[in-house]
């Protein structure tokens, strides 16, 4: 079987009166019906991957280097007519503000069957019993009335149910997922997270779930990215990433969930700020703010030490504790 | 760098004994105008009934999710809103009667979760630090605000005559921080600030807060939907449901025990954070209602598996628990005379 996802060297500019240097030589590689967490703080560059995949960032602005197949496709390759049939077709996405990404002047039962005649071709009627059908797998009530609603009628959980009905409906072989519990109240994102879990097993597909929040990466994923500043510093499978974490950054950012901290005590934080990305790094970007840090930080980019199979580390010192 | 005499704290009225603030039946229902005519058609019901009082020195949280009126709340203490109905009691003086507006203002300061929205994009760092003890005419407000842009971790000579625009979010929340005791405060109210920074900067922010309460011998009324933020700063924790106070207590009583149906949902809604042990049920199903036509009795009884009759026909009152006189909670579980099946007995296990 071919492999879901691969992302080899994707380096990413956007150019104008200002460089950002958005990724830098991020490698990324998936197997069918995986589910990864991609966990950063703003600026990282976890929105930008997904953007990258679906094609949805400005050519113009744009320079990518490198390669990402999804299913065996040459995602950069893609233009017209291929390029619509693979978004919503092959790869679709949930974005984080559906009153955002829904259209307010179509119910939503067309803008479900709209995609369904686009990319498989049938009759409007069929297409709307295909709506139908996905209304229910997503579990809203009374999906037949719901249907023929508009999405202001719709509170915001609701509106997310209906985002992934829309998303899934042409059953795409990997979902992203940007941040999509993220403007909800708790004990409704304790629910999309269970139904996006479900879903996930019953199609069989992969997901990418960008978050920033660790608590909900290790409810929804198996394996977990970290980012920061556009590279991925270490990944593995949710477990390791929690119980043995290994680069400074996701250390910091497990003591910074305040999960079982003492009340009171003095939080271990991160401190200073992400790098502005305008210069191509070239040392280890975490060293300014790393309390390992040392001067062999500063010669060079880190090198990616891999542990385990699967399981990788971008640090001097994650590379100093595997000779040991 | 020396304070001028001004710029101390107003002196403590009412003792140690008296709690600083004092919220009895505050009311806010806001209008909704509808038709041609512009008819007031609706309320939303944001705050209804609610009493609470706050120590001196220690930190209240307040949780609870959208539209269950707690930044209503903040906005009603620090008077940017009016309230309907209710008294507000600081340090034993009533607000609107002994205490004025502009005196309760010098004592309570607010912090806003936008830290970008709150801060005037045309005024330099160190006017918007300075302005408010300029308004109230104390000496040398721009010493007094460059000592604190120092305190919070803003070193003067970089960023004073820096803008808004030109910081970064965590960088405009010390700002605001550092404008809010620019007054000597003795009350903070900080309503979700920490709440759109990135998890390691708002670390910092808390260690800030936790080391200036601490100096100026502040209270916080620390409003947030994060519960581990929340118990992490918090003395006593209050929750909030569609515009209701449904159960408060100290931090460690209800981590032990949450005796409203509410409080346990919302508790196990949380992240489990262990991978080999996740979340398999979700503890409630649906959206909060909305609060222009709140459910009848216990707002809460449309969402809540142990609801029966008398929950749909009639409030309950906040009372305390048995053997614990801090840990109060509104549920008829808890309340041996309400006729609820199980009264008295609490949620089952």
């Amino acid at each position: 079987m071919t492999r879901l996802l691969d992302i080899r060297n994707l380096t990413l500019r956007f150019t104008g009166k200002r460089t950002v240097h958005a990724l830098n030589n991020v490698s990324l590689a998936m197997e069918q019906g995986e589910t990864l967490a991609l966990l950063g703080e703003s600026g990282s560059g976890k929105s930008v991957t997904l953007k990258a995949l679906l094609g949805l960032l400005p050519p113009k602005r744009t320079q990518i280097e490198g390669q990402m197949t999804v299913n065996g496709i040459d995602v950069l390759s893609l233009s017209g007519r291929a390029l619509q049939k693979y978004r919503g077709g092959e790869v679709s996405m949930v974005f984080q503000e559906p009153a955002l990404a829904l259209d307010p002047v179509y119910t939503i039962g067309h803008q479900i069957a709209e995609s369904v005649m686009r990319h498989k071709g049938v009759s409007r009627a069929e297409a709307m019993s295909t709506a139908l059908d996905m209304l229910d797998r997503v579990r809203i009530p009374s999906a037949n009335r719901r249907l023929h609603n508009y999405p202001h009628e719709l509170s915001g959980g609701m509106r997310q149910r209906v985002m992934i009905a829309l998303a899934l409906a042409c059953r795409p072989r990997l979902l992203l997922a940007d941040e999509p519990t993220t403007a909800l109240d708790a004990t409704v994102q304790i629910q999309i997270l269970l139904l996006l879990r479900e879903l996930q097993k019953e199609f069989g597909m992969g997901v990418i779930f960008v978050t920033h929040d660790i608590g909900v990466a290790v409810e929804i994923s198996e394996r977990v990215a970290v980012m920061y500043a556009g590279q991925i510093v270490e990944e593995g499978t949710t477990r390791e990433i929690i119980k043995e974490a290994r680069h400074p950054y996701t250390q910091g950012l497990l003591a910074a969930n305040l999960h079982d901290v003492a009340r009171g005590a003095r939080l271990n934080a991160i401190p200073g700020a992400p790098p502005s990305l305008e210069v191509k790094p070239d040392a280890c970007s975490f060293a300014p703010r790393c309390p390992l840090a040392h001067a062999d930080c500063l010669k060079g980019l880190p090198p990616m030490v891999h542990p385990a199979p699967r399981r990788r580390v971008a640090c001097v010192c994650a590379e100093r504790m595997a000779a040991e | 760098m020396s304070v001028t005499e001004s710029f101390a704290q107003t002196p403590d009225k009412g003792g140690p004994a008296q709690p600083l603030v004092i919220v009895r039946d505050l009311q806010k229902h806001f209008p909704i105008r509808g038709g041609i005519l512009g008819r007031t058609t609706a309320h939303v019901q944001a705050v209804d009934g609610v009493s609470f009082s706050v120590r001196k020195g220690e930190t209240l949280g307040i949780v609870g999710e959208s539209g269950c009126g707690k930044s209503t709340t903040a906005r009603l203490l620090i008077g940017l809103i009016e309230k309907d109905k209710g008294e507000i009691i600081f340090d034993g003086q009533a607000l609107g009667e002994s205490l004025s507006l502009r005196d309760l203002r010098r004592d309570v300061q607010m912090v806003f979760q936008d830290s970008y929205a709150s801060l005037n994009p045309r005024l330099t760092i160190l006017d918007s630090v300075a302005f408010g003890a300029r308004v109230q005419g104390l000496d040398e407000p721009e010493d007094r605000a460059r000592s604190l842009m120092a305190r919070v971790g803003l070193d003067p000579d970089r960023f004073a005559h820096r803008y808004p625009h030109e910081l970064s979010g965590g960088q405009r929340q010390r700002v605001n921080i550092a404008r809010a005791l620019a007054m000597s405060p003795r009350l903070v109210v900080l309503d979700e600030a920490v709440s759109a920074l990135d998890k390691s900067v708002e670390a910092q922010v808390l260690n800030l807060l936790t080391d200036l309460r601490r100096e100026y011998g502040l209270t916080y009324i620390f409003i947030s939907h994060d519960l581990n933020v929340v118990r992490y700063i918090s003395d006593r924790i209050l929750v909030m449901y569609l515009g209701e106070v449904v159960e408060v207590a100290p931090v460690d009583s209800i981590w032990q025990q949450q005796a409203h149906p509410y409080t346990r949902s919302l508790f196990s809604a949380m992240p489990s954070m262990d991978p080999d042990n996740r979340t398999k049920v979700p503890p409630l199903a649906g959206d909060p209602p909305n609060p222009i036509n709140p459910p009848s009795g216990c707002r809460f009884h449309t969402r809540c598996r142990y609801a029966e009759a008398v929950c749909k026909s009639a409030a309950p009152r906040l009372g305390a628990l048995p053997g614990a006189p801090d840990h109060l909670t509104a549920c008829h579980l808890h309340d041996a005379a309400s006729g609820h099946s199980r009264a008295g007995m609490g949620i089952p296990a």
